[in-house]
């Protein structure tokens, strides 16, 4: 673009100052709520067409495995089979290409294996049949005959010479020359000059910890509908937190013209990341190509715990010096991610994350990214963040143990605020952690007694959030209630506050809006809901919309009266004469302007496009009290308090149940989670039986504490909220774990054994 | 003329440098010319960058103004969950 075409970005997304809500900051009852109890909602596999097909997936049994030779003859040949699809029948114009660069064809090779499988579970051919038992009766007809390959699981054994190579070439230029293949990103940053920053300190550690892979543990597996005719137009209905993604990876691995491939999101039963990209619906568009008929595919659990996006496990060096009186002198941390069999492990995240929270001289930190013989991790609530957290967390917890030091005053001593350098990088702006620790300090919990063996843990978290490409269309209709189009699955409560957001704008009631979450083909392109950026984003094109909306309600009233439009303003629902000189004028409701809006002019919408870019990034700080059992190592957490930064709340409500649900999987993932491989590289734990996630009973209640530090960034002050939450219970319940057992764990999860164990050594060493 | 912050890793594609002066109005400008300056950094840029500008972090949107004395840096590109 030359400079004299130059335009700023479309929209003001600056923060408006403290005003007076009549709608936003009350709670309202939750629009989705009578379709999810009654069971009305539709989810992925509630979807039918006439004609449908039943697709089932093979998927190989081993972790490493050429495949030599593959032979569908005889599933297709199966009475009821109608189709049968391989890797021969996707794209072969997807480019292979190192690094994240190659993301597309990252993903072809992960929803069907080309010349090798990668794990176990790896999908490497599908079948579509009149019935589900047929479709799974055909898999054990094709023959697979695989050449089976040494392969690696975990991530410090991928690093060494000599560990099995998961893909030559798959390194991009980040990466220092002399690193084994499997090693395919580097990241380092950080300022300062740390040996000098560590010299100051009084006291230094250096330490080692781990986290495992954890399931963002959805309770709805992932299910599609997919209709594509010989004319390459096709219909997709599937569980998605993105459906204008899934439409582009499909036509690219399908090779169709976008817009001929109509996308609809269903409701869905949670995401958490793992849901913003892309398993099922290319081969259920596939089989549905060559079979001339629709057809459904819904993943089983297994399925979804062996094939579908788990988050990374890392392998994490610390070392933090402090003197005395708290002050952090220097930090330095090395964070190797493991993501499965591709790139893509979110360690640069790991990394700009970990010392995010404190004004630091001196820091340093590298993150590698590396591959193992599992499956392709995808996102999982603030990716990267919570195990740096756990790791640096529980060193500055050790330090104040050691040092005899208060844990939330050596946090607010050493806390970033406006102004302070970012380990990262930048200046930051207005931010609230200081304020998340005050709060926190000031709570009746941090003062709370304990019992006998409990122990209290304290961890702050960040979180960058994001913005991303947002369209948002307001319809009025002639009655004055207003229907809102917004192109971001519900994930977590953004219809009751795109709702609240728009109700505010026009002045009429919250229950006169409906908020749809509309398909490909009825709005312009929205990104993912990922990144927090829902209530952020889609809330600032829903504020836009509505004030465009109402500017042509003003222009209809100007024109009935017979006056300029900027003697018309806005308010109370209703347009009045802006003052004594516009004339006097009964004011006009919005009910009374849309009944005659077909004669007036035509239909009155509102509309915002725009890619809003002042996502503004969040902090938080957690209380936990946990229980241990000595003798049988188990764990309770019998308190916990959640504080956080949420820059405006929109529907208090909402904001509380994300705080509360980041805490439960922080639970989850300090105390049980995990993928357990055995020596074969077959994952040992595939369904909730075996692989524990928290249920009621393993809750307290979690206190919850909503910190508003507006965001300058964002009309109303606005942050996203729904990752940050899980940036800190990994360390506050290690921190109080080890605080009650009184033994450092640096390991999670932290499974009664693996207590045990500690408890064990530190009677041996003493 | 603005100041453009690598991070470390990207310094040993920009001859050693960890800031790069380069002439540009908009996020698109500033990564345009620093391709220019600095051809080792197209593919990092391609793969994907985020920039933050006077501490607001731009994801994608390269029409997002610059100002001479504004703070930039190159991270890397953020993605959520």
């Amino acid at each position: 673009m030359a400079l004299d075409e130059y335009r700023p970005q479309e929209g003001d997304e600056a923060y408006e100052g403290p005003r007076e809500f009549r709608q936003v900051g009350t709670r309202p009852d939750r629009p989705d709520g009578f379709d999810k109890v009654t069971g009305r909602a539709r989810f992925g596999a509630d979807m039918y067409a006439p004609g449908m097909l039943h697709a089932a997936i093979l998927r190989s049994p081993h972790a490493h495995a050429r495949i030599v030779r593959l032979d569908t003859s005889k599933a297709e040949a199966l009475e009821g089979v109608k189709a049968v699809v391989t890797r021969a029948d996707f794209s072969k114009n997807v480019i292979f290409a190192p690094g994240t660069v190659g993301e597309f064809w990252n993903i072809l090779e992960n929803i069907m294996a080309g010349e090798k499988a990668l794990y176990d579970g790896h999908a490497v051919a599908a079948v579509a049949a009149t019935t589900p038992l047929i479709a799974r009766d055909a898999l054990k007809l094709i023959e697979v005959e695989y050449e089976i390959l040494p392969h690696v699981t975990d991530v410090d054994e991928a690093m060494k010479p000599g560990a099995p190579v998961i893909r030559e070439g798959a390194a991009d230029r980040s990466v220092p020359e002399g690193m084994h293949p499997n090693v395919v990103r580097y990241h380092e940053s950080g300022h300062g000059d740390v040996e000098a920053g560590f010299a100051e300190a009084d006291l230094v550690i250096e330490d080692h910890f781990t986290t495992e892979a954890t399931h963002q543990g959805y309770i709805e597996p992932h299910a599609c509908l997919g209709t594509l005719g010989a004319d390459g137009k096709g219909e997709l209905w599937c569980c998605t937190q993105g459906h204008w993604y899934v439409q582009k990876v499909c036509a690219a691995l399908l090779d169709l013209e976008t817009a001929n491939l109509r996308v609809t999101a269903s409701e869905i039963g949670g995401g958490f990341g793992g849901k913003t990209t892309v398993f099922i619906e290319p081969v259920a568009l596939a089989l549905s190509r060559k079979a001339g008929r629709p057809v459904k595919l819904v993943m089983s659990r297994a399925e979804v715990f062996r094939a579908t996006g788990p988050t990374a496990s890392a392998s994490m060096d610390i070392r933090i010096g402090m003197k005395k009186d708290g002050t952090i002198t220097a930090a330095q941390g090395t964070f190797r991610l493991q993501g499965g069999a591709f790139p893509g492990a979110p360690m640069e995240f790991t990394a700009m994350c970990a010392f995010a929270c404190y004004d630091l001289r001196h820091v340093r930190q590298v993150g590698y990214d590396v591959m193992t013989n599992r499956p392709k991790q995808a996102a999982y609530r603030a990716p990267g963040s919570p195990m740096a957290a756990f790791a640096v967390e529980s060193v500055i917890d050790e330090l104040c143990n050691r040092l005899g030091l208060d844990p939330i005053e050596v946090r607010l001593k050493n806390a970033a605020r406006e102004g302070t350098k970012a380990s990262y990088g930048p200046t930051y702006p207005r931010i609230g952690l200081v304020e998340t620790l005050e709060a926190a300090r000031a709570h009746p919990h941090y003062a709370a007694p304990l019992k006998p063996g409990q122990g209290r843990g304290i961890s702050c978290g960040f979180w960058f959030n994001y913005g991303g490409e947002t369209s948002v269309s307001l319809a009025l209709s002639e009655d004055g209630s207003a229907q809102v189009m917004v192109g971001t699955p519900d994930i977590g409560g953004s219809r009751a506050s795109m709702a609240l957001m728009a109700a505010e704008e026009l002045g009429i009631p919250y229950e006169d809006i409906r908020v749809t979450i509309a398909d490909t083909a009825s709005l312009g392109y929205n990104e993912v809901s990922h990144g927090s950026r829902v209530t952020y984003a889609s809330g600032l094109a829903v504020i836009k919309a509505a004030r465009d909306a109402k500017r042509k309600l003003c222009a209809r009233a100007a024109a009935k009266w017979g006056i300029e439009e900027d003697a018309v303003e806005w308010r109370d629902g209703a347009a009045w004469p802006a003052g004594p000189n516009a004339g006097d004028f009964e004011p006009l409701s919005i009910g009374e302007i849309c009944a005659e809006m077909g004669a007036t002019g035509g239909p009155i919408s509102g509309h915002y496009e725009a890619t809003p870019e002042g996502a503004g990034v969040s902090f938080a700080t957690h209380i936990v009290d946990a229980e241990v059992d000595p003798e049988t190592g188990k764990t309770s957490v019998v308190r916990y308090t959640v504080v956080q930064d949420a820059g405006k709340a929109i529907h208090p409500s909402y904001v509380e149940g994300q705080f509360q649900g980041g805490a439960a999987q922080g639970i989850g993932w300090a105390l049980n989670e995990e993928y357990i491989y055995g020596d074969d590289g077959r994952l040992q734990n595939a369904g909730f039986l075996d692989y524990r996630i928290p249920v009621a009973s393993d809750l307290p209640m979690i206190d919850t504490v909503i910190v508003e530090v507006p965001n300058p960034g964002h009309p109303f002050g606005v942050r996203g909220v729904g990752e940050t939450s899980i940036c800190p219970p990994l360390a506050a319940i290690a921190n109080a774990v080890s605080n009650a057992a009184g033994v450092r764990l640096r390991d999670l999860p932290m499974r009664p054994s693996r207590i045990l164990d500690e408890l064990e050594k530190q009677r041996d060493d003493a | 003329m603005p100041e453009v912050h690598l991070w470390s890793g990207l310094r040993a594609l920009a001859g050693g440098r960890e800031v790069v002066e380069v002439e540009g109005r908009t996020v698109g400008e500033i990564l345009d010319a620093l391709v220019a300056a600095c051809p080792g950094l197209k593919e990092p840029i391609e793969a994907g960058v985020s920039v933050a500008v006077d501490g607001r972090i731009i994801a994608s949107a390269r029409n997002e103004p610059v100002n001479p004395d504004s703070e930039i840096y190159l991270l890397q590109r953020l993605r959520g969950g």
